[in-house]
């Protein structure tokens, strides 16, 4: 296809422009990955709905746009109002891009710390190369996926996070991802995330846009938790409504480590999200929660896969979408429980609530099970509100509006409720009631 | 205060209802008694506007007011409350919440300012009282998790924050143990007084002792068959529906 070759083209060009603005920073090691990684993506092809992986996701729309790589772009990154995305500004510590690009003004909190470090991903590339080399690429493979190795070629910054051995971080670490840029950019921010043994994180990570044009963010982040290890990571997407936003998140666990992913999606026109957790070792566990909220002709489509390569480890994943007008929605769960996997507990769900006779929702549990001795469910359900539901409320005076906004809030919101950064947890409350209640006055 | 003519009501086209006639005057309690399948939900439901049934025939005045053409909210904001049968579980949703909302579409409705938080709970506390209702009940998701007992404690709570003229009880007394039953008892006849009224829907007479009612009403195959006072309840429990089933003719005809 010729314009998945002029792509291609655009996307070389702009990793010469890339190299030249590197200087130095050609030589080592993470620059050998880089063209490795612009290697395969010129050997891979963009995926169609005909790849099994895609089938309910088109993104010829992503494809047909000419994304230039947003560091190369002569767009100055403003900065002014980002602060109004801010949550919680003297107790959090503050990581802001904008436009890819690392704001050292309005990043905050993160210099005075002890046993642990927290800085943009450029700033540990010169630091501390052989750690960034060490982890970069372990988790998230460029061999599989063209997203991937298009993101890793383009690495240049992104948010960079090592925790000492038995070390509590008590702030939270709020990353913001801006885009305000009236050009078609593309923002490949790549984030590291290495907890040692027996420490503690929490990171939120917020995509937010100053801006209105069509843009692309395609991230990709890795993280390790080391034995013990205890990480929450929230990831807010609220991407401008004409945004495409691809995330693949790779996450390794070693034994008796605990990951807590919540993964709420507001914004963007095509959205991806790959989330993949590994048990490398026994004894393990993780809680995945998921929460999309379309209206329009939004399409947001999440993959999760949940790798049980060991024994005695313990998943629980809940997703919940609520879709209004044409809007669609994607659910590919999947769980491998390996040979050796035994005494395996995994527990899946996908809720979807359906507003609107146009909403369409393709969920696909998928589990593949080799090893005997496991315990594992699944279940998926789409529907609308129930009727006995709406009955009790409205006998008890309830409009039907009311009745309405009041039970699809409490649908939603269940998925947040246990997040126990209290801010957090109030701002995406207050979040899911705004999405919804526009979404209900159509 | 209510009045039912002449009601008839079906569901999927079958026939329930089969014309009703009853009329309750403020102050009173009137008991509906009957056996299994005989209709006595489906008056409750009809009343309270479940959307699934379809009245046929007939007219059902409150306060003067077309009960029938109006929507289940609006007749909740009018002083119709059913206490359910089977109280829905509501994740998500706590009980204060519920009832906060409740509360203020009615006054909403009826052109009042909404209750201040501080009124709210002053009234919430004294009410929790009047059925034992444990404190942490409230915080609770409404009716998840709670007991069969909880549950219809919870309906009578729910009730008495609410005020209504018209209190309909669908089988509040069945699944409760002696104690629970008292309770649930006791809350209504404090609720009592000139100026509301209820409609106690019940297999069993053993409620009615607590609960004493105005007037007795025995309904068969969707229509009432006879009426009387609390005597007629204990002669009910004495003999059995079975005796009612023997005589249909004798008191039809009557």
């Amino acid at each position: 296809m010729d314009k998945h070759k002029e792509l291609k083209e655009l996307f070389n060009k702009g990793f010469t422009s890339l190299e030249n603005r590197l200087n130095g920073g050609t030589k080592g090691e993470l620059h050998t990955y880089r063209k490795d990684a612009l290697k395969r993506f010129n050997e891979l092809r963009f995926p169609t709905i005909k790849d099994e992986e895609w089938k309910y996701t088109n993104i010829s729309p992503v494809i047909a746009k000419y994304f230039k790589p947003s560091a190369d772009s002569a767009v100055i990154a403003d900065a002014k109002g980002v602060d109004r995305f801010f949550i919680n500004r003297n107790d959090f510590i503050h990581l802001v891009f904008v436009n890819g690009r690392f704001s050292d003004e309005l990043s905050f909190g993160w210099k005075e710390t002890e046993g642990f470090t927290v800085t943009n991903l450029k700033t540990a590339i010169k630091d501390k190369p052989e750690i960034v080399s060490g982890y970069i690429g372990k988790n998230a493979v460029i061999e599989d996926n063209i997203f991937t190795a298009l993101s890793s070629a383009f690495i240049e910054d992104g948010t960079f996070i090592y925790v000492n051995k038995n070390t509590v971080v008590e702030k939270p670490v709020h990353i913001f991802y801006v885009t305000n840029s009236n050009e078609e950019i593309m923002n490949a921010p790549r984030n590291l995330f290495i907890a040692g043994a027996n420490s503690q994180i929490k990171v939120i990570e917020s995509y937010e846009a100053l801006s209105s044009a069509a843009y692309f963010t395609n991230v990709v982040t890795e993280i390790f938790l080391e034995e013990g290890a205890v990480v929450e990571h929230i990831k807010i997407q609220d991407e401008a409504l004409g945004a495409y936003h691809i995330a693949r998140t790779e996450v390794s666990q070693k034994k008796a480590s605990n990951y807590l992913s919540y993964n709420v999606d507001f914004g963007g026109s095509i959205v991806r999200n790959n989330l993949h957790t590994r048990f490398d070792e026994s004894g393990a566990e993780n809680n995945l929660r998921g929460l999309y909220l379309t209206s329009g002709s939004q399409l947001v489509d999440n993959h999760t896969r949940i790798d049980h390569a060991m024994p005695h480890c313990l998943s629980h994943e809940l997703y919940k979408g609520v879709l209004n007008d044409s809007s669609r929605a994607v659910f590919n769960g999947k769980v491998m429980v390996r040979k050796d996997a035994q005494k395996t507990n995994a527990f899946q769900e996908n809720k979807n609530l359906l507003l609107s006779e146009d909403a369409l929702v393709n969920t696909k549990p998928q589990l593949e099970i080799f090893a005997d001795d496991v315990k594992c469910t699944h279940g998926a359900t789409v529907g609308q509100l129930s009727k006995d539901s709406l009955f009790y409320l409205k006998s008890r005076g309830f409009s039907h509006d009311t009745a309405m906004r009041v039970l699809i809030y409490a649908f939603a919101s269940d998925v947040v409720h246990a997040i126990d950064i209290p801010e957090i947890r109030d701002y995406l409350e207050k979040k899911i009631a705004e999405k919804l209640a526009t979404g209900l006055e159509n | 205060m209510l009045e039912i003519k002449n009601l008839h009501a079906s569901i999927d086209g079958k026939d329930i209802l089969k014309g009703i006639n009853l009329t309750v005057k403020a102050g009173e309690v009137h008991a509906i008694m009957g056996p299994n399948g005989s209709g006595k939900s489906t008056l409750a439901q009809v009343l309270a506007g479940r959307e699934e049934y379809e009245v046929t025939e007939g007219e059902v005045l409150f306060n003067g007011k077309n009960l029938l053409e109006m929507a289940p909210e609006d007749r909740a904001r009018e002083g119709v409350f059913l206490a359910f049968q089977y109280p829905i579980e509501i994740p998500g949703v706590s009980n204060v919440n519920l009832l906060k909302t409740a509360l203020n579409e009615i006054r909403k409705y009826r052109n009042e300012e909404p209750l201040d938080s501080m009124d709210f709970l002053n009234m919430i506390k004294s009410k929790m009282s009047l059925v034992d209702m444990p404190n942490d009940l409230m915080q609770r998701s409404v009716n998840e998790g709670f007991s069969g007992g909880e549950k219809k404690r919870n309906e009578i709570f729910q009730m008495a924050v609410l005020n209504p003229a018209l209190g309909i009880l669908d089988e509040t007394d069945s699944g409760l143990d002696i104690d629970a039953l008292r309770i649930v008892a006791n809350g209504v006849t404090k609720l009592r007084s000139p100026e509301n009224a209820f409609v106690v829907v019940t297999h069993y007479q053993r409620l009615l002792n607590y609960i004493v009612p105005d007037y007795v009403h025995v309904l068969f195959n969707g229509r009432i068959i006879k009426s009387g006072d609390k005597s007629l309840a204990l002669e009910l429990e004495e003999k059995g529906y079975d005796w009612v089933k023997e005589h249909i003719t004798e008191f039809v005809g009557q």
